[in-house]
């Protein structure tokens, strides 16, 4: 019944949305129903697609930066907690400056468009990561630390054995943030950037149409980008629930 | 036969933590070569202190402490056993128990056996590729033994293991763990607040006072081994425990309950 609920709650919304469209007669270049909203982005799947991989390209390849450092920062911290009190700081200066704000300045020192949009979408998506796999790997159980020294464990099997699998649920809960925060940057980097060119992500294609008022284009790319969310935050609820199945009590049943 | 070097000897040993508390002050005892000992007192009497100490998780503040695992050539020779069974969650039971081989450098292959053997030895050998959430708490316990005993160690040190199960689980693994203990040479410094289950295991048993933690008196049980569950029911048994719960209560006597 409650799945039942959750699967409805869209169909109905976008039934409703048509509905109030068609009979309050809202203009399209105002309010477009979701049956032209779907036409349209039929009508240009092509050119939205090149667009939506290029967007992909950008949030993916961020969140996989942000991992490997999220995952290597973390760990120099777990393991020299002088390095932590003395760079911790900055990563927290990082993440609290507002994107926009710093995003002029990366395109303006970074040559390579895709590079500063790399770099912006990382800056947002790697202190979840970072801040929650620290505190996994600062999770572990004392006993069973205590277990390791007993045993006579070398650095590298604590943080191999003992650490990461702690870190484990941690970290899968900062990627479900980093993955839309990724998919966020990117798109927000985008749209400061205003790119042009060959090579352009969905949020170039929302700018040019509201140029040109074309706002069931704009609705086609903002579904795009919704999916693609949604798909994200699938993607990783999956993977969590595949690594974590038999052990962690999130996920038991 | 097992030589002298897995005597456990503690010397007017004192521990004050940086925190300020002062947790054990002049503390003597030894656990002689395959000797069970019981230390047994009201919490916050530095009973766990004292089985930290000995195995060399930490150091006292004053005093000496000698013990196979403060020996740097007898690696593993101590096993330690928590109250929580404190079991790595996202392993199987079988890599659990294989986690103290492992850390020192054996394969997976190579320990198979050892390691079917002692699951065999705690009953636990349809459950190998278990995960602990699987488990009720009286299996994890016994695996969490399983993992101590699997390096064949000459020390044994339980931190009142049995202290959250239930009364029926908690005799039986009463009675298992006398015949695992009596079946190999084996010291076991046993910590609990039970006077009954002090009384029931114990060679010996040494009651500890509160604030800061000292060796009140000692009693020795003097009923051969084996041990079975109409034991509870004797005399020598019953004496034990009124002679015990004298020692508790006198301890008590001034602090809060």
């Amino acid at each position: 019944m409650m799945r039942l609920l959750s699967w409805l709650t869209i169909p109905m919304l976008l039934l409703g949305w048509e509905l109030l469209v068609r009979i309050a007669g809202i203009p399209p270049y105002t309010l477009p129903a979701p049956s032209l909203v779907a036409q349209t982005l039929w009508a240009n799947f092509p050119s939205l697609a090149a667009s939506w991989w290029f967007t992909l390209k950008i949030t993916f390849g961020a969140l996989a930066l942000a991992c490997a450092g999220g995952i290597a920062i973390a760990a120099v911290f777990a393991l020299w907690r002088p390095v932590e009190v003395a760079l911790f700081p900055l990563a927290i200066m990082l993440q609290v400056t507002p994107l926009v704000a710093i995003a002029p300045l990366i395109l303006i020192y970074v040559q390579s468009t895709t590079a500063a949009l790399l770099l912006c979408a990382w800056v947002v998506a790697f202190f979840p990561i970072l801040s929650s796999t620290l505190l996994g790997l600062r999770a572990a159980d004392p006993n069973l630390r205590d277990l390791f020294r007993l045993y006579g464990a070398t650095r590298w099997q604590r943080l191999r054995l003992l650490l990461a699998p702690s870190a484990l649920p941690y970290f899968l809960g900062g990627l479900k943030i980093s993955g839309g925060l990724s998919l966020i940057g990117a798109v927000t980097a985008e749209m400061v950037a205003g790119v042009a060119g060959r090579e352009t992500g969905l949020a170039s294609r929302i700018l040019e149409a509201s140029f040109r008022t074309e706002t069931p284009k704009m609705f086609a790319a903002l579904t795009l980008l919704v999916i693609t969310g949604v798909l994200i935050f699938w993607l990783f609820g999956a993977l969590s629930r595949r690594l974590l199945g038999r052990w962690h009590a999130s996920t038991l049943p | 036969m097992q030589s002298d070097d897995s005597r456990i000897r503690l010397e007017h040993v004192s521990e004050r933590f940086p925190s300020g508390l002062h947790a054990l002050e002049d503390v003597n005892l030894q656990v002689a070569a395959g000797e069970f000992v019981s230390l047994l007192g009201p919490s916050g009497c530095g009973k766990s202190t004292v089985l930290r100490l000995v195995a060399g998780l930490d150091f006292p503040s004053s005093g000496r402490v000698d013990a196979p695992a403060l020996r740097r050539e007898a690696a593993a020779t101590t096993a330690f056993v928590f109250q929580d069974p404190t079991l790595m969650p996202w392993a199987s039971v079988f890599d659990n128990v294989y986690l103290p081989l492992r850390l020192a450098g054996r394969t997976r292959k190579e320990v198979a056996g050892p390691v079917a053997d002692v699951l065999a030895l705690v009953g636990l050998d349809d459950f190998a590729r278990s995960f602990p959430s699987e488990l009720s708490g009286g299996m994890r316990m016994r695996a969490s033994i399983a993992r101590a005993l699997v390096t064949q160690p000459q020390v044994l040190l339980m931190d009142e293991p049995f202290a959250a199960l239930d009364e029926v689980t908690r005799n039986r693994l009463n009675l298992d763990l006398l015949a695992w203990w009596s079946a190999r040479p084996l010291s076991v410094l046993f910590v609990t607040h039970s006077v009954f289950e002090a009384a029931f295991l114990s060679q010996r048993v040494l009651v500890m006072g509160v604030r800061p933690g000292h060796v009140v008196t000692e009693l020795r049980i003097e009923q051969p081994y084996p041990r079975v569950a109409s034991f509870r029911g004797s005399t020598v048994f019953q004496q034990a425990c009124r002679e015990l719960s004298a020692a508790i209560e006198s301890v008590q006597q001034g602090a809060p309950a």
